[in-house]
């Protein structure tokens, strides 16, 4: 470096500082992706569910989609049926899921269990395949091509109760709920069991003192302890349902067949946008099942933000 | 005794239990993969016996890889996944210590403004985001997956990696600084490479959903040169329906880098949900 950059430097030096650009270069990539693809989109397609062409030109068309959406003939059978059913959707995830992953944390968590870490391991594998695999390894097994699941049945002494489930309306989804179930047990698991290794020894010594041991400990002790891991499972599982679509389209397709029982908001919206088969793509409709799609994840996650977590006593230990 | 033999009698319910679950959790990845060797008899006669000399067959591996470009499939996952990793990483990390390093006005806001895309996904946007790439001219290029992925991650990334940054030294920092260090090299060359293992668990984290991801696949980039792994075998499984022995190949194709990484990085993975995320 020769002097006189190094006398520039001098002089620049404390206006840069008190500028501080530096700030700036660390938050300016980030930044930019961000808002670019992900919240610029965002408002736009907020945006665009207010519009809808009319007569070939784009025009400000006020709520009028959402009342399609919701009241007319030809959108409103659909909309509702997928809506209805992704709240089934989340309530068999709600009701098997946590029971099950809480379960399953409680008995890791007891003390000097051997073999932890490989159960942990194991049981976490699902949660990493993608819904594709998931998807078709379930079809294939629930299949009554592949006398898999019939086999399977007849071991344990109940192979008149296998039906196709997978192709009666009446099952589908709980079927395809369950295998979704299946494969995402190990979150619940995981963050439970976390939770179960945080309470201090102190607190379950003071407990034992008091003669609360075995059942009732779990019951009165830690799963009071446990319940803010059981807030943040919910709404995770409440974001993830509402915009789920990759195991319908996989197992189903994008009909959601049988008859549309599958249908849940995430397959609704890639047919509308996207068009299927006779169906051609709808920008706007599209665009107002999105609205709706965030509506919905932003009353659930504000629900839980502010009445849930604040209601929820946390322990400081 | 006898406590010590209720005890041992527990234990044992407690192991008969997991075991129990842990066979539910891997029996249907075990199946996929020891059918994928079987001929096609054999798959349908005894599904659940092991490949034995005279069933063992790979015509399924054979039909995969002269029908199916997996080759490809697997570079585009590849570059797309590692990619998006990397600037994550690196935008996240600049970002979250800008945010939790300097004061200065609107630096809560702008944390708020970054943690939206944690609880609201980014398929949302697609509508539009669909519209901007073809604008852009960016339709069916690996580019618009990793523009997409890395807005998708870096919300997370700032929010575990500001956490971890708030945790290292000001002492050093400082030491740093007197020494005549630039914020640049204080950041790179002090702060980095003491915040590795968080960010390796975030870089577990984003991985799997990208890698995973079927929707932006389908709807961004779909033409054969740019699919992905998860892309091309559901498209290649749908054309193969029949094809049992195609099918298992194509799954068992479609599982083994993941469970490599996962034998590879699990210890790190599971240490990161039961540290970091709850908190």
């Amino acid at each position: 470096m020769s002097d006189a950059e190094i006398s520039d430097a001098l002089e620049v030096a404390p206006i840069r500082r008190s500028r501080r650009w530096h700030i700036l270069v660390f938050l300016f990539p980030a930044f930019v992706v961000y808002t670019v693809v992900m919240i610029l989109p965002l408002i736009e397609t907020l945006r665009l569910s207010l519009y809808n062409v009319v007569d070939n030109q784009p025009a400000f068309v006020g709520l009028n989609n959402f009342k399609v959406l919701f009241g007319d003939e030809r959108w409103a059978h659909d909309f509702w049926n997928a809506l209805r059913n992704n709240l089934i959707f989340f309530a068999i995830h709600m009701c098997v899921q946590n029971p099950i992953g809480v379960a399953l944390a409680a008995l890791l968590s007891l003390p000097k269990l051997r073999f932890v870490a490989f159960y942990r391991t194991a049981i976490f594998l699902p949660t990493l395949l993608s819904f594709v695999v998931v998807g078709f390894i379930w079809k294939l097994i629930l299949s009554p091509l592949w006398g898999v699941a019939p086999e399977l049945l007849s071991m344990i002494g109940l192979k008149s109760f296998f039906a196709p489930w997978l192709g009666r309306p009446s099952t589908a989804l709980i079927t395809v709920a369950l295998i979704s179930v299946w494969q995402y047990v190990g979150i619940p698991m995981m963050l439970i069991y976390a939770a179960l290794l945080n309470i201090p020894e102190e607190v379950i010594e003071a407990a034992e003192c008091d003669g609360i041991t075995g059942w009732s400990q779990f019951w009165k002790i830690k799963l009071p302890l446990v319940l803010p891991a059981i807030g943040i499972i919910s709404i995770l599982t409440f974001v993830g349902n509402f915009n789920a679509f990759d195991l319908v389209y996989t197992v189903q397709g994008a009909l959601a067949g049988p008859d549309g029982s599958t249908d849940i908001l995430g397959t609704l919206l890639y047919r509308v946008f996207f068009g299927f088969q006779l169906q051609l793509g709808d920008r706007s409709m599209g665009a107002t099942i999105a609205t709706v799609m965030f509506l919905i994840i932003l009353t659930g996650v504000s629900f839980y933000l502010f009445i849930v977590q604040r209601r929820i006593r946390r322990y400081q230990f | 005794m006898s406590k010590a033999r209720t005890s041992l009698v527990r234990t044992g319910f407690v192991h008969l239990a997991l075991i129990a679950y842990t066979l539910v959790a891997l029996f249907p990845v075990f199946l996929t993969i020891i059918n994928s060797f079987k001929d096609r008899a054999s798959i349908f006669r005894a599904p659940l016996s092991l490949p034995t000399p005279s069933s063992f067959s790979m015509i399924g591996y054979d039909t995969v890889l002269r029908q199916g470009d997996f080759l490809t499939y697997f570079q585009n996952s590849f570059v797309v996944t590692i990619v998006s990793i990397i600037l994550t990483l690196l935008f996240g990390a600049m970002s979250a210590f800008a945010l939790s390093e300097y004061r200065f006005r609107g630096n809560m806001m702008l944390g708020l403004y970054m943690a939206i895309g944690i609880m609201i996904p980014i398929r949302l946007g697609t509508v539009a985001i669909l519209q901007g790439m073809v604008a852009a001219g960016l339709v069916n290029t690996l580019t618009a997956l990793i523009l997409v992925y890395t807005a998708q991650g870096l919300p997370l990334a700032i929010f575990i990696l500001s956490e971890f940054m708030r945790t290292v030294s000001d002492d050093l920092k400082n030491a740093g600084r007197i020494d005549g260090l630039s914020e640049y090299a204080i950041f790179f060359r002090l702060v980095l490479p003491l915040v590795r293992p968080a960010m390796a668990t975030v870089a577990v984290f984003t991985m799997i959903p990208i890698w995973n991801d079927l929707w932006f696949p389908l709807i961004l980039a779909p033409s054969e040169a740019t699919k992905t792994v998860t892309l091309g075998s559901q498209i290649f499984i749908g054309q193969f329906v029949t094809n049992w022995n195609a099918v298992l190949a194509a799954l068992t194709l479609a599982i083994l880098p993941i469970l490599i990484l996962y034998v590879i990085f699990s210890r790190q993975l599971i240490r990161g949900i039961t540290s970091g995320a709850v908190k």
